[in-house]
């Protein structure tokens, strides 16, 4: 049997919950700033080139999902690896160091990467915009996550892998696999001798590039928005609420389900452009087939609460993590609605589908990270959580930016598609482009208070973070379920 | 033959052959617990009792720490 005296090590857990809030909050900033930008342009200009929005749109994008929520991802699988798998960091000093490595290698490199796209060093591919010297820390990064992976396993205790760890895995593969085929570049100035060195041009051209770059891009919302969010949830909502997972059967299926449909939804991004119609019709297909595997999870999560509603009430992690399964079956019904061929025609390019993007990550991804990170923290510190109520205030300020979110670029998205789309009684178009403007007007700044609300209860987390790890009441052990809070 | 008729053909196939492949498995899951060869459901106390002192559900025998 294992020695008694090891426990748990959690010190790369807490550096990665560190850099979430962090990158939380600059990504989130950003967002916020540009979305009033948006509203009011003359924002665009405060400070030069560097606040123009299509230079701050990628920092944004990128920094909530490959800043913000990697390090969530990777603080939550520093964490729960060692749990499911019975088996501490501390046992192996391999390990530990790997761990300390991929941690330092991802900080820097992603303070580097977001300055490159400060100072316009981009690929223009959207999510995959990091010029090749960076694209190759991040598979040095990748491959250093995959060692702590697999090296744990490797001195496991537990014979069975539990649910959280195939998804993790998953994770692991998937990216992996779309990162190298998307970003295959040929960096100019090595093969020419002149211009930027850090310029490089797709290996791939025309509608092949575009078909490429959407199966990166959608599996990119696959597989470091759903798969690996699954993984936290299928961990956190049991453990705070004791209760295990509804069925174990169906978590199986539904991941094999959505391991093999979402890979080929990616074609929805490219209905009516140049790619064959049936790759088209194909895309909208399994679109659509995905609300399956995707309701399975998050149903059995819901259902994982029956006759335990009460703690919902009672528990604001609990209250996060509810409300962030019912946003995912929300955008996983959206999703594939839009996909739908007549609906894509009024809704691409229109508001709908940031908004449809914000439902996920504001309420399924966000919700997830900062409750899992929450949870962790009286394990951390054996301290109770610093305050119930900041928790709970920010759960309602929150969830209504969401709210004010998804409402407006609702209304803003089918009213900009409907515009676009009339004709008068000859056939010509009746409205121009600034007649939309005009419109959205209301809408993008009622976007951009959500967004405000959302970022205000990020600071709420931070400080509810930083009270729990340094003032609050000490607990004497680990709590098993639900974590402590003061009033 | 046209191409779009085994494109078409093949595809159908497909279809019905994963969908066999699906309730295939649900019957594989379901299967293996009447037999009592499997209890899928034991696993979801690996989140729940997951202190470093609390019994695995299923141990792996040949771990050691001399294996490390």
């Amino acid at each position: 049997m294992q020695n008694p005296a090891i426990e748990y090590d959690y010190t790369v857990a807490k550096w990665f919950s560190y850099l979430a809030i962090l990158f939380g909050i600059i990504g989130m900033g950003i967002g916020v700033w540009i979305a009033f930008e948006l509203a009011f342009p003359e924002l665009n200009y405060v400070a030069g080139q560097y606040t123009l929005f299509s230079r701050l749109r990628p920092i944004h994008t990128n920094t909530v999902a490959f800043g913000f929520t990697l390090s969530g991802i990777f603080a939550t699988w520093y964490y729960v690896g060692q749990r499911v798998l019975k088996v501490s960091m501390a046992e192996s000093k391999f390990l530990m160091a790997v761990g300390k490595l991929h941690f330092w290698l991802y900080f820097i490199g992603a303070l580097l990467a977001v300055g490159s796209l400060l100072l316009r060093y981009t690929t223009s591919k959207e999510y995959a915009q990091f010029e090749w010297p960076f694209d190759i820390v991040v598979v040095l990064i990748w491959v250093l996550w995959g060692i702590s992976i697999f090296g744990l396993i490797g001195i496991r205790r537990e014979k069975t892998l539990y649910i959280s760890m195939w998804y993790y895995i998953a994770t692991f593969l998937g990216v992996a696999m779309l990162y190298l085929f998307n970003n295959m570049e040929v960096p100019t100035y090595l093969i020419t001798g002149m211009g930027d060195p850090f310029h490089s041009v797709s290996m791939y051209a025309g509608t092949n590039d575009a078909m490429v770059q959407w199966w990166y891009g959608h599996n990119a919302v696959a597989f470091v928005f759903t798969v690996p969010i699954i993984a936290m949830i299928y961990y956190y909502l049991p453990k705070e609420s004791g209760q295990p997972v509804y069925s174990y059967k169906l978590s199986l299926l539904s991941f094999w389900g959505l391991m093999f449909v979402y890979l080929w939804a990616g074609g929805h991004h490219l209905i009516y452009s140049t790619v064959p119609d049936w790759m088209q019709t194909m895309g909208s297909v399994f679109s659509v087939i995905l609300i399956l595997p995707s309701w399975g999870s998050a149903l059995n999560m819901l259902l994982t609460m029956k006759g335990e509603w009460g703690q919902l009430k009672e528990n604001p992690l609990i209250k996060f993590m509810v409300l962030a399964s019912t946003f995912y079956m929300l955008s996983t019904l959206e999703g594939p609605i839009q996909s739908i061929k007549s609906v894509n025609a009024l809704a691409h390019f229109t508001d709908w589908i940031p908004g449809h993007v914000h439902d996920g990550t504001l309420g399924w991804v966000g919700f997830m990270i900062i409750a899992a990170i929450m949870h962790m923290a009286p394990r951390f510190y054996k301290r109770e959580i610093y305050s119930k109520k900041l928790l709970e205030m920010q759960f309602w300020l929150q969830t209504t930016g969401i709210v004010l979110y998804f409402s407006s670029m609702w209304i803003a998205g089918i009213t900009q598609g409907m515009m676009w789309r009339a004709v008068d009684q000859y056939g010509n178009l009746a409205y121009s482009f600034i007649d939309t403007v005009t419109v959205l007007h209301p809408y993008y700044t009622l976007r951009a208070i959500g967004g405000l609300f959302y970022f205000t209860g990020l600071f709420m987390w931070a400080y509810n973070f930083y009270k729990t790890m340094t003032a609050s009441k000490a607990i004497e052990k680990e709590p098993q379920f639900a974590s402590p809070m003061a009033a | 033959m046209d191409i779009r008729l085994i494109q078409g053909v093949a595809y159908l196939g497909l279809i019905i052959f994963l969908t066999f492949v699906l309730y295939g498995y649900i019957m594989h899951l379901y299967r293996s617990e009447k037999k009592g060869k499997r209890n899928y459901e034991k696993y979801g106390k690996m989140a729940l009792d997951d202190e470093l002192t609390s019994p695995p559900v299923e141990p792996l025998e040949e771990h050691t720490k001399e294996s490390r």
